[in-house]
């Protein structure tokens, strides 16, 4: 039951320790809201939700979520999501993860649990800039972009993480930006709903670092921004790469079924066991 | 009713920017933390869509469904 005067997902936060310490208009905050919203459309339990994230502005979110949760080194929250999914499949895993975190340094983790396919939930906050350390340039910062590492724009292409991880095997991915909540909760939803690996790319403002340096001080109008350079995938699809640039493509990259990685793991433990013991252990203790 | 959590608002404006029906208003009214706190001023236009709670980054916004008496 909400409480009178309060936010309808404040009954998901560890209340005593908010305010966040994102700074004012940080899309964080959007990102969470969303969050909450896609998981009551996917009618997920909460209490059988386990959040998992890295290091970043962006991984400091589900220690504001009163659920289990697991804060985790730079780049491997995937990593640790995998262990906790495999030990325990019944839970629900989500991963909370920025550019830097899921595609610089955990570039490899996020390529290969979506290539296994194994059922977790990544929401990729994808700022274009390391925001924790200070404005650094990341692999998805567009190109020409400052940021402190490059103080005449970034020379080099950016990944579109979206495209990778549908290359990479990931069943569900989307991507929609901060100014699209209502689409972005409707993809995490679908992201929940999804029996595989599933990607939603959140591009979200970081007025501080990003906004700051790209000539967009406030939060308003990195907001604008975003709902005017976004096209949709369909019609974008159409378009010459040329005609693209500086566009951000927004809409589901993938939705496709495939067996699910803890599936054929348990049906292959099923089929091998003969004495009622998981094979590994058998091996390991047994002799044998 | 529409509440906005003193405590919890940071000023961002994202509310007062986006909501589609132009409820909110930047005041004055200043906050313990030197924050300009939006006011629901026009509450009577609000449609109840729900969106200015989505958004705001930092949940101090609460829209009561029902109708006040
Ligand atoms: C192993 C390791 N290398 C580097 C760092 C420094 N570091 C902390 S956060 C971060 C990048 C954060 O960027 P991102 O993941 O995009 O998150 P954001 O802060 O923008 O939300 C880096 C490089 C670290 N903590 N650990
Ligand atoms: S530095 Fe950027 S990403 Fe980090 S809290 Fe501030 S606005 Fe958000
Ligand atoms: S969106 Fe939220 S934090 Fe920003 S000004 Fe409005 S009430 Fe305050
Ligand atoms: S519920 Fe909708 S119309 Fe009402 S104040 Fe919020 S954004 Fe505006």
């Amino acid at each position: 039951m909400d409480k009178a005067g309060e936010s309808p997902f404040m009954k998901y936060l560890r209340k005593d320790r908010l305010p966040t310490i994102f700074c004012a208009g940080c899309g964080n905050g959007i990102a969470m809201n969303t969050f909450f919203k896609g998981m009551e459309m996917a009618e997920i339990d909460f209490e059988n939700l386990i959040l998992v994230s890295g290091i970043g502005c962006s991984s400091r979110i589900p220690g504001y979520v009163e659920c289990d949760s697991l804060h985790t080194t730079h780049g491997r929250p995937i990593s640790f999501a995998t262990g906790i999914k495999l030990a325990n499949p019944q839970h629900d895993v989500a991963v909370f993860s920025g550019d830097g975190d899921a595609a610089a340094i955990g570039g490899n983790h996020l390529i290969h649990a979506a290539r296994r396919n194994i059922n977790i939930t990544v929401i990729c906050i994808n700022n274009s800039i390391y925001g924790m350390t200070g404005g650094q340039i990341s692999p998805t910062s567009p190109r020409g972009s400052y940021g402190t590492t490059a103080p005449y724009g970034a020379l080099e292409r950016p990944f579109s993480l979206s495209d990778l991880v549908t290359a990479a095997g990931g069943t569900y991915v989307a991507r929609w930006t901060t100014a699209h909540p209502l689409q972005l909760s409707n993809a995490i939803k679908k992201g929940f709903l999804n029996k595989g690996f599933s990607f939603i790319e959140v591009i979200s403002q970081c007025p501080t670092y990003y906004g700051r340096k790209n000539r967009m001080k406030s939060p308003i109008e990195m907001l604008k921004w975003m709902k005017e350079s976004s096209i949709l995938k369909r019609k974008a699809d159409k378009m010459e790469e040329s005609e693209l640039e500086g566009k951000i493509i927004v809409g589901e990259f993938q939705k496709k079924e495939e067996l699910e990685f803890t599936d054929k793991l348990c049906k292959l433990l099923e089929e091998q066991c003969v004495t009622g013991k998981p094979a590994a252990v058998r091996s390991a203790y047994q002799g044998d | 009713m529409i509440t906005v959590n003193e405590n919890l608002c940071k000023g961002c404006n994202l509310c007062t920017e986006f909501c589609p029906r132009q409820v909110y208003e930047q005041t004055d009214k200043l906050n313990k933390k030197g924050v300009h706190v939006p006011v629901p001023v026009n509450e009577e236009k609000c449609k109840k869509c729900g969106l200015c709670a989505l958004m705001c980054p930092d949940q101090a916004i609460k829209v009561d469904e029902k109708d006040e008496e």
